[in-house]
């Protein structure tokens, strides 16, 4: 056996590494695991790749991978729970644009086969497109740009030409094997990916992140063709296969089709105003906190419904302190957990579990639904579009037919939010007009600081 | 088609059929840990820049290549750090 043949079997205990990470990862008790068996599978990866023969420029290797370290760990750790979705974006973007700069940089080398061409401007375009296309959901959930989905005008014909100018760039490439048309491509592609994700409002832009993902497995595949590893194509396309898959789980949970959310802005009509036509009687009430302490006090059981809004304002803990004291006066309490709350699938379980909250009080939705009606009092703490019967009534609003949590069949509904404003969604939630509903206005945190203060004396 | 391609086709597609196996029930608790984990896998292509820059022949693939290593080790080691601190909060209590 000689050295590569060698090298080509650490890279199969390496493939293995990763099946076993991504198995691993599927069930909460091995999952930890999973992930640190992922990245041994990596480690020795990159190990056996420092004994390919003729390799040079060893010294240069290891800077980069200093300077890549430097960079990403302090990130990795410093980033506030609450940001983890643009980390991941941004991670899965710098992915791409490797994966892309690989295959162009190997085709600058020349003799490339028919095959070997079309696998390089498939990973160019789809490496790019996960480039900028992660770059712009980044700006989105950072909100450095608007949440909102942004269609530009034209944007329709725009597209097609842009289709058009990326598959001459594609003949091109595979006619002449020109790098220059590969490099024409990779730009032409980054305008794609950054026209794909501006139509995507907010609170879908999740779901574009695991599509993306899912590209970046692919380009990372097709590199492998490319360079003729198989780790590449395994581990890429694993990546590829399974992100689809979790993508299509997303909108599942959304209650929309995949091309909804992708596309939905680009073939939206003016409906959307349609869900704000009862203007008469429109007043909201607003309640002191100890009302609220004596309603919660003395319920049987108190769902807390949490969103984005209660991880913004780093209330996790406070939450959980308010839910310990009431369960000490006997009072149930559960956490009524919507499949998309926070900003990803699962986002708000990892917010609640670093707050300690044990894990049998949180409830997936479909748990919930069926006891709310027999619940005294809902707290939505910095929720809106998750409890928005429009999703069940309006066929004309946006998030019509995105499953909710009907905290309106609960005795009352308390909500703690900050103004009036609308949700992730920009939509207006009618529930809070319901005279069973008070709300509280105010920083979450703060608001729950003064209940814990008042429910101790009620 | 060469021998070669064939067997690099044959891998492709079935690691299509182990990755839509290998993740088919996952309890919406996990889709961001597993999510991020995945992302943390593709850093994989960091294996695919180290041999360009070590490989490769004049200004562009090196520099090239040297840019390719610094985004692949952010995405392989930032991705496996950020997964490891979303999934210890959930060490140490009941689970199903």
């Amino acid at each position: 056996m000689n050295r590569a043949q060698a090298i080509e079997l650490v890279y199969l205990f390496c493939a293995v590494c990763f099946i076993v990470a991504l198995k691993g990862l599927s069930s909460p008790r091995s999952a930890r695991t999973g992930n640190l068996i992922g990245a041994v599978g990596m480690i020795v990866a990159v190990g056996a790749t420092f004994a390919t023969p003729g390799l040079h420029r060893i010294a240069l290797i290891v800077v980069a991978l200093v300077i890549g370290t430097a960079v990403g760990v302090p990130a990795a750790r410093a980033v506030k729970m609450t940001a983890i979705p643009q980390m991941v974006a941004a991670f899965n973007g710098v992915g791409g644009g490797a994966a892309a700069l690989v295959s162009l940089a190997e085709f600058d080398r020349g003799h490339a086969s028919f095959g070997t061409a079309a696998a390089v401007l498939f990973s160019t375009l789809i490496g790019a497109v996960s480039f900028t296309g992660s770059a712009i959901t980044f700006l989105k959930l950072q909100e450095l740009m608007t949440g909102r989905p942004v269609v530009l005008p034209r944007q329709r014909e725009l597209n097609v030409g842009l289709a058009v100018t990326a598959t001459a760039f594609i003949v091109w490439g595979l006619s002449d094997r020109s790098v220059t048309a590969a490099v024409l491509l990779a730009l032409v592609a980054g305008v794609m990916g950054v026209l794909f994700v501006l139509p995507v409002g907010g609170a879908d832009v999740p779901v574009v992140i695991s599509l993306l993902n899912s590209f970046t497995g692919l380009a990372v595949a097709a590199t492998g063709a490319v360079l003729r590893t198989t780790l590449l194509i395994v581990a890429g396309t694993l990546v590829g296969a399974s992100g689809t898959l979790l993508t299509r789980m997303m909108s599942q949970a959304m209650g929309r089709p995949l091309s909804n959310t992708l596309f939905g802005a680009l073939t939206a009509t003016a409906s959307t105003a349609a869900a704000v036509e009862d203007g008469g009687d429109r007043s909201v009430r607003t309640g002191t906190v100890d009302d609220v302490a004596v309603l919660l006090a003395y319920a049987q059981r108190v769902v807390v419904v949490p969103g984005y809004g209660l991880a913004v304002a780093q209330a996790q803990h406070t939450i959980r302190e308010l839910a310990d004291l009431l369960e000490s006066r006997g009072v149930e309490v559960i956490y009524g957990i919507h499949p998309v709350a926070g900003r990803m699938p699962g986002h708000m379980n990892v917010l609640l579990a670093e707050a300690n909250v044990p894990y049998e009080q949180l409830r997936e939705m479909d748990d919930v639904n069926p006891q709310l009606p027999l619940t005294d009092v809902v707290l939505v703490v910095g929720a809106n579009d998750v409890v928005n019967p429009a999703a069940r009534d309006s066929p004309g609003s946006p998030i019509y037919g995105m499953p909710i949590l009907n905290v309106d069949e609960a005795r009352a509904v308390v909500f703690l939010k900050r103004s009036m404003r609308p949700g992730f969604a920009g939509i207006d939630n009618a529930l809070l007009y319901d005279p069973k509903t008070t709300m509280l206005f105010g920083d979450a945190k703060d608001t729950l600081t003064a209940l814990v203060a008042a429910v101790k004396t009620a | 088609m060469t021998e070669t391609t064939l067997g690099l086709f044959t891998i492709f597609v079935l690691s299509v059929f182990v990755g839509f196996e290998v993740i088919s029930k996952v309890s919406s608790v996990l889709h961001t840990p597993l999510m991020s984990g995945a992302n943390a896998i593709h850093g994989v292509i960091l294996i695919g820049s180290i041999i360009i820059l070590g490989t490769g022949h004049g200004a562009a693939q090196i520099t090239l290549g040297f840019i390719a290593v610094v985004l692949a080790t952010i995405n392989a080691v930032g991705g496996f750090v950020v997964t490891d601190r979303m999934l210890e909060m959930f060490k140490g209590r009941g689970r199903k």
